[in-house]
């Protein structure tokens, strides 16, 4: 295990990459969750404050 | 020729349907795939011969230079359609692309300067395929800023596409510039498919890892998509209709 984990030496410049590429992937699925929650949100504020401005004239 | 797909592909409430429907397919393979190549990439696939171990960042290095560079693309196409046929959806599919492809092409550019270090003797060289990649990112950040600067939507879709449109232009120097200059970068690997550079072994996972971040793009895209069409048609009758509020 120890010896897979070395890889020959360049565990230094293998494990960084993926351990960033790991990262940038789930960074990119947690942004783009959020700002599409968000803008659900948002819309549903504003199609329930149109919907209560109705009500109320 | 019948063009009736396209315009429908282009109305807010059938891409928001359709790419709902899409995303947890494109998600779901993208997983499988991606797993599947990082097995085969750090456990089947032998060393190499000359690299060793060391070669195995091309299994992270490859896709994110490939996806770097096909964000672009799909970036720079959805602009122009937006902006020859005034598309919404196909603006904000291009403005939901920049960041993801400038995230790639900042992982594209480190992991190559790591890969580079034990091979080249060097994290940089101003290498013609290393700079191209980096004016690349230049021209996301461009985008992406252009896009920031200007308060009206209509207008920041029309100037930023202008941008993404004219950054075409790097699309051809990335790919050739290992063969129109002396380059330390090597030469072209997969796309010489009359003489293979590569074994099976070796050349199956990256293919796999290749189309799993490809279908994790699509799903990407799409998600941010859907947010910036909900964001762009806040006024639309469809969208309440969408959400159950009465109209």
């Amino acid at each position: 295990m120890m010896q897979w984990l070395s890889m020959g030496g360049y565990w230094m410049y293998l494990w960084p990459s993926y351990l960033l590429t790991f990262l940038v992937l789930v960074l990119n699925v947690g942004y783009a969750r959020r700002s599409a929650r968000l803008a659900r949100l948002e819309a549903l504020r504003r199609v329930q404050g149109a919907a209560a401005q109705q009500g109320r004239s | 020729m019948d063009w009736t797909w396209f315009h429908r592909f282009g109305s807010p409430p059938h891409f928001y349907r359709i790419a709902g429907k899409l995303i947890p397919w494109f998600a779901w393979l993208a997983a499988l795939t991606g797993v599947a190549g990082l097995i085969g990439g750090l456990i089947l696939a032998p060393p190499d011969y000359q690299q060793g171990e060391g070669y195995r960042i091309i299994y992270v290095h490859v896709p994110a230079a490939v996806l770097s560079t096909m964000a672009y693309a799909v970036m720079a196409t959805a602009a122009g359609v937006g902006l020859i046929w005034r598309m919404n959806v196909a603006h904000a599919v291009a403005a939901s692309c920049a960041a993801i492809g400038a995230s790639f092409t900042f992982l594209a550019l480190v992991t190559g300067s790591l890969w580079g270090r034990p091979m080249w003797g060097t994290y940089w060289q101003w290498d013609p395929r290393l700079t191209s990649e980096l004016v690349m990112l230049f021209l996301y950040l461009g985008y992406m800023g252009l896009r920031g600067a200007i308060d009206d939507t209509a207008r920041a879709d029309r100037a930023s596409a202008v941008l993404a449109l004219v950054g075409v232009i790097n699309l051809p120097i990335i790919h050739y510039s290992v063969d129109w200059w002396n380059s330390l970068h090597q030469g072209h690997t997969l796309l010489k498919f009359s003489k293979p550079s590569m074994p099976p072994s070796m050349l199956v996972p990256l293919l796999l890892l290749m189309l799993g971040f490809v279908l994790y793009f699509a799903a990407i895209v799409l998600v941010r998509s859907r947010g910036e069409v909900l964001r762009r048609e806040r006024n639309a009758r469809w969208i309440a209709e969408l959400l159950g509020a009465p109209s």
